[in-house]
């Protein structure tokens, strides 16, 4: 019984936990793992926003008939953050690892600034505008769910 | 779509010479505290009222602490106040120039009780004072979040104000404009200043930055929700004692000295368990700063936990040992790894705004390199470690300003590398 932002920010923390494992990897030079850990990262990362841009941004925009407001910033930011993942996979596939670490550095904070404008303006407003709807919108996000 | 995101990333942050201007000019006064302390010895150790040591102190609070957190404050209300600073440009202007202008007439006249200068220093000082604080606090009525870290910053520029009210009637009262007893209100001024302005700013910063950074859990909502307005009070029913018979007031002033020391002790501690439980377990510059830190607010508290229990307390030595391990230990080492995060950032973060640079622009480590950072963190540890062994052996003292200069020298280059990149890399692209 999840609301959609315990959902969401829960999401979050097992990003950020693939993203520490990646990083350790790159540190100790272990680059098959590096990669693979990376990789994780960014699906999982990547199926977050698709469940956010599909599930509940659109539904917050009906809902707010908003859709100039904070979730285009959030798409935005999205955006930014895509474009990040390559280079830093880049970095990794040429064994670069002052390079990797300084944009994977790099890459955390952006995504944690993100995130704390999620969980502590946007989530409560969602979850403030759909009270009743919780399991319906969890539900259409678990659908969403890629393996891995 | 690229030309709507540039502008809107931009749009949430002030242009880059606002907070570098005030990051740049910080180590340049730490430097100086340093050259004091290496010129003056153990001089300076002997009274926390002889004359260069005030001077060292606002060297510190002023020039250093000071400066680095305006900046700080005016890139950082945007992002986590969703208020940005309305002309930030002019703002930084009518901050940046009174309050290092102010800072030296301030220095100077306390050392050499110079009444001209402390009179410069306190028209300069209220005008950096007050824009700062009009401008913060403009920003911050207007913010529509409601976060710990949002409260905690609009207390401790309450904290500032108060501070700086009583500094300047201080000030007054030395260049015999005005009555006031020195002592209690000396007293006053520091609290507010070292414990509601500075230790309640790094609190809140950190409610945000401890976790973000090194991936720890998040602070427990009884720490964020309770300390910032628990040490205010505290502030506050001390702020009254000057005007009560004498033991009241000295039960009143242990009373609260006891919750301030309780508050710090327990946030270090705090700070240090979810540290000891980050996800991210690399080696960082930054984290070692933070470390520092909190054992030296850590020890400071224990320290007067003894001058309360022990005869310590009655030692010339004692408030100097505080003052060494709060200033010093604590509040700068913060700061000067806060700094390590924020300009390399700032650099990538500035730079990728400019649409040539979108995909080129560096990575933290490339803008500082581990290796430099951890060089001068060598320093000031060193210069940490001499000047808490001065109090036993004073002759070291002029070692450990010596050093000083070198970590503060060291920092400043580094921070002034970090700038040269960003000039050449943002010159190299069109736009
Ligand atoms: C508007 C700016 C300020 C002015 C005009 C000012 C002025 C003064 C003056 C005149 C004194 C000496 C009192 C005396 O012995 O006659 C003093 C002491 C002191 N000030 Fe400030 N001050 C300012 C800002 C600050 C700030 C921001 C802090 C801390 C964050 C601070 C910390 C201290 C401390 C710790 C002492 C006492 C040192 C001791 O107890 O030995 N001051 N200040």
């Amino acid at each position: 019984m999840s609301t959609i932002s315990s959902y969401l920010t829960a999401e979050h923390r097992e990003a950020d936990v693939l993203f520490s494992y990646a990083e350790q990897a790159i540190a100790d030079g272990d680059w098959m793992q590096a990669e693979t850990w990376f990789q994780r990262f960014t699906a999982a990362t990547l199926n977050h926003f698709e469940k956010e841009e599909t599930v509940v941004f659109p539904a917050f925009e009906q809902a707010t008939g908003n859709s100039s407001g904070p979730t285009r910033m959030m798409r935005i930011e999205h955006e930014e953050i895509r474009g990040m993942f390559d280079r830093v996979s880049n970095a990794i596939v040429i064994h670069d690892v002052e390079g990797s670490l300084g944009l994977a550095e790099t890459l955390l904070i952006v995504i944690q600034q993100h995130n704390i404008k999620e969980e502590q303006v946007l989530y409560p407003m969602t979850d403030r505008l759909f009270g009743g709807q919780h399991d319906g919108m969890v539900l259409q996000m678990r659908q969403l769910q890629s393996a891995g | 779509m690229n030309g709507a995101h540039t502008s809107l990333a931009l749009e949430q942050a002030p242009p880059i010479s606002v907070p570098f201007r005030f990051f740049l000019a910080a180590p340049v006064f730490l430097l100086a505290a340093g050259g004091l302390m290496l010129a003056n010895g153990p001089e300076l150790l002997a009274s926390r009222w002889h004359p260069a040591t005030l001077a060292l102190v606002h060297l510190l609070t002023l020039g250093f602490l000071a400066t680095s957190m305006a900046g700080a404050l005016m890139q950082m209300l945007p992002v986590v106040a969703g208020a940005p600073i309305a002309f930030p440009r002019t703002v930084a202007g009518l901050v940046h120039l009174p309050l290092m202008a102010g800072t030296l007439w301030l220095a100077r006249g306390l050392d050499r009780a110079d009444a001209h200068d402390i009179r410069l220093a306190m028209a300069a000082l209220t005008l950096a004072c007050g824009v700062l604080l009009l401008a913060c606090g403009h920003s911050l009525l207007h913010s529509p979040v409601r976060h710990a870290t949002v409260r905690a910053m609009r207390l401790a520029l309450l904290a500032l104000t108060a501070t700086a009210g009583i500094g300047i009637a201080l000030a007054a009262v030395r260049v015999g404009m005005l009555n006031l007893a020195l002592l209690p209100w000396t007293s006053l001024h520091a609290q507010w200043g070292l414990i509601g302005w500075v230790g309640v700013l790094v609190m809140g910063v950190s409610w945000q930055v401890i976790p973000m950074f090194q991936l720890t859990p998040a602070y427990p909502a009884a720490v964020t929700r309770w300390f910032g307005g628990v040490i205010y009070a505290a502030l506050t029913l001390d702020s009254a004692t000057p005007w009560l018979a004498s033991a009241p007031a000295a039960w009143i002033t242990t009373g609260t000295h006891g919750v301030l020391v309780t508050c710090l002790a327990s946030y270090a501690l705090v700070t240090l368990r979810l540290q000891a439980a980050r996800r991210r377990k690399l080696p960082d510059v930054s984290l070692q700063f933070w470390r520092i830190g909190m054992a030296s607010l850590l020890a400071a508290a224990l320290l007067w936990l003894a001058g309360q229990v022990t005869s310590i307390g009655d030692d010339p030595r004692y408030p100097i040992a505080l003052g060494m391990l709060y200033l010093a230990g604590f509040a700068i080492s913060v700061v000067n790894g806060m700094l390590y995060k924020i300009v390399p950032f700032l650099v990538w973060f500035h730079l990728q705004s400019h649409p040539a640079r979108r995909n080129t622009a560096p990575g933290m480590k490339l803008v500082i390199a581990d290796s430099d950072s951890r060089r001068q963190l060598r320093l000031h540890t060193i210069a940490l470690l001499l000047l808490f062994a001065s109090l036993g052996w004073p002759v070291l003292a002029h070692v450990a300003g010596f050093t000083f200069v070198l970590s503060a020298g060291w920092l400043w280059w580094n921070l002034l590398q970090a700038t040269r990149m960003y000039i050449r890399l943002a010159a190299g692209s069109p736009g």
